[in-house]
């Protein structure tokens, strides 16, 4: 198993395309950040134009690294979904269209084997872009603008997490966005499974992704209880949780605290459950399918 | 002789096609087994069912004394092949190629000697080249190390000459034979080509639309005493009524829609040209052939197709 991993990394590796994503992530992070630099004052005047007629707000201490990294997160993990379909949905029908897949499955290694191999390949694939974003998202923007406190705004609160209390916070994140990927990535696994050519699966991946995005970000209270809970676009956002702070009764938020963590653990076993389902529908097809191509 | 490959009664439909109907062979060791048939006759079917890239709708296929689809891993290891087109992976170089096979084949194989398998298919100058800067030949080539990477018992090539040029085709050749000559490899080589396979195999199979045909060792299937007849008379039923009732049916091979396809020896076709004469039969054209691919076209519906054209 672990040589057939190897395997499946080596050739996503070799292809150049794969660090197209890479590319494009770079370009937009410091294009975010290129843009926040010389002009952040207007960015966070549009953001807080609620509450600044109200409340003096220090734009110089909030437009920090932390804050950067937040606003790079919310603006690209919509976007990413989109990069990792490329990758995924291109496991089994690019072999397939390569002429590959016969080659592949004549070897002594179990269907089974190697599907679990080209997935752990995706996920790994999935980290590693996120671990990319991470460093850039994160670490750039630190560089770049520095470090303090970090206050969010959300249904006119105004949220400050402590400096020292915002890194695990990103940990957590970072790797719920990985489970969150990897939800996009099995199903872009399991419709590659049905083409012979990887732009099939891509372009359905992304198609259901925006669809159940929109109808997840719908405010239309007949599919609130009926539909949004049972998408898994609906809690592939739920990594924001991370940052949302229990306050105390003077109004200040509490170091350490989650407001709501059995909510981001739920969402996070949606999210487990839809993996095993389109990576095992996915085994389960493979195992059954002829190998015409 | 031990039987490395049989097959018994398999078949495989697609919706309502039959694209292998109760086909039976054996394959024994050392052999070298021409597979033969038009295109879309069922050779790639059946040959993706031994390799179980197909599974198949009926039938059963031992491989090695095993069941191929309860024991597929152990099978695997000990088959080598090549199907249709070399399709390998263009962005990496022929070296990476291989070595990435090898490792798939369970076995340690050292760099040593993937680079004389290199050798062996005359890759060896370009073995770190990127794939997609061989020419056809040169691929079917590496397909064929790979193929040979985990020194299997079983190598089976389907098409291994399509589209090679004479020197290709040639190299083909000469390695099918050095694996069965040198290496005792049995080797199972399918084609639509029948003068590829006659120059190579010793036993072959025909097949078409999906069912055998005829199988045997070329020597009896090429027999320079056996002679394919060709009949065409005036009255078709009438012929056919006469031959019925007498012994020749036993040499009817195959009847077109106007043509009688006779099998037999040289020395019996005065006796059955008499007996047409003295039954009143009405011949308007009487051929007779030994030709391996005559007989060949005259068993598939290649020679439909012929006719159908000319026509």
């Amino acid at each position: 198993m672990w040589k057939l991993l190897q395997i499946e990394l080596f050739k996503i590796f070799k292809r150049p395309r794969t660090y197209i994503s890479f590319g494009a992530i770079a370009a937009m992070i410091l294009i975010i950040q290129l843009g926040l630099k010389f002009d952040g004052k207007s960015y966070l005047q549009l953001l807080m134009s609620g509450i600044s007629d109200s409340f003096y707000v220090p734009y110089e201490m909030i437009l920090n690294g932390y804050l950067v990294a937040f606003v790079i997160l919310n603006t690209l993990l919509i976007q990413v979904p989109l990069l990792i379909a490329l990758v995924a949905g291109d496991a089994i029908a690019g072999e397939a269209n390569m002429g590959t897949l016969r080659l592949l499955v004549t070897r002594p290694v179990s269907r089974t084997q190697l599907m679990l191999a080209k997935f752990a390949a995706s996920v790994i694939y999935t980290v590693l872009l996120l671990l990319w974003m991470a460093l850039l998202a994160l670490f750039l923007s630190m560089l770049f603008f520095g470090t303090n406190d970090m206050i969010i705004a959300r249904n006119d609160v105004m949220e400050q997490i402590s400096r020292n209390d915002i890194m695990w916070r990103y940990i957590c994140a970072f790797g719920y966005a990985s489970v969150a990927l990897s939800t996009v990535a099995a199903l872009a696994f399991l419709l590659s499974v049905f083409a012979e050519n990887s732009i099939g699966p891509i372009v359905s991946t992304i198609s259901i992704v925006i669809v159940l995005t929109i109808l997840s970000e719908m405010k239309i209270p007949l599919y609130d209880n009926t539909v949004k809970p049972y998408l898994f676009t609906s809690h592939m956002l739920a990594w924001k949780g991370f940052f949302y702070s229990k306050a105390n009764n003077d109004g200040q938020t509490i170091k350490g605290s989650i407001e709501n963590l059995p909510a981001i653990l739920r969402s996070l076993g949606v999210l487990l459950t839809y993996i095993f389902l389109f990576v095992a529908s996915a085994i389960f097809v493979f195992n059954k399918k002829d190998i015409l191509s | 002789m031990a039987s490395i490959v049989r097959v018994s009664h398999l078949s495989k439909h697609f919706s309502e096609i039959k694209a292998v109907d109760d086909l039976s062979f054996t394959v024994n060791a050392g052999d070298i087994y021409g597979f033969l048939g038009q295109n879309g006759a069922g050779k790639s079917t059946t040959i993706r069912m031994l390799l179980t890239l197909i599974k198949p709708t009926d039938g059963q296929i031992e491989i090695f004394g095993m069941n191929l689809q309860t024991q597929r891993k152990e099978i695997l290891k000990q088959v080598g092949a090549v199907i249709e087109r070399p399709d390998l992976y263009k962005y990496l170089t022929g070296f990476e190629n291989i070595s990435m096979f090898a490792k798939m084949s369970g076995e340690k194989i050292s760099k040593k000697k993937l680079m004389q398998q290199l050798e062996q298919v005359g890759l060896a100058e370009r073995a770190f080249s990127k794939v997609q800067t061989y020419s056809l030949g040169m691929k079917q080539r590496l397909g064929i190390a790979i193929a040979l990477i985990n020194n299997p018992q079983l190598v089976i090539l389907d098409e291994p000459t399509n589209g090679l040029d004479p020197q290709g085709i040639a190299d083909i050749r000469n390695l099918i034979l050095h694996l069965s000559k040198n290496e005792k490899k049995t080797v199972i080589v399918s084609s639509h080509l029948l003068s590829e396979i006659e120059l190579i195999a010793n036993r072959m199979l025909i097949v078409d639309k999906g069912k055998k045909i005829v199988e045997g060792t070329v020597d009896e299937l090429f027999d320079p005493a056996e002679m394919i007849l060709e009949l065409q008379t005036v009255n078709h039923e009438k012929t056919l009524a006469i031959i019925n009732n007498s012994p020749w049916k036993n040499f009817l091979q195959k009847q077109l829609t106007e043509i009688f396809f006779f099998k037999m020896n040289r020395k019996d076709i005065p006796a059955f040209n008499n007996f047409l004469v003295h039954n009143g039969v009405e011949v308007l054209s009487f051929q007779s052939r030994h030709s391996l691919e005559d007989y060949f076209l005259s068993l598939t519906s290649a020679n439909q197709h012929v006719e159908t054209f000319t026509n």
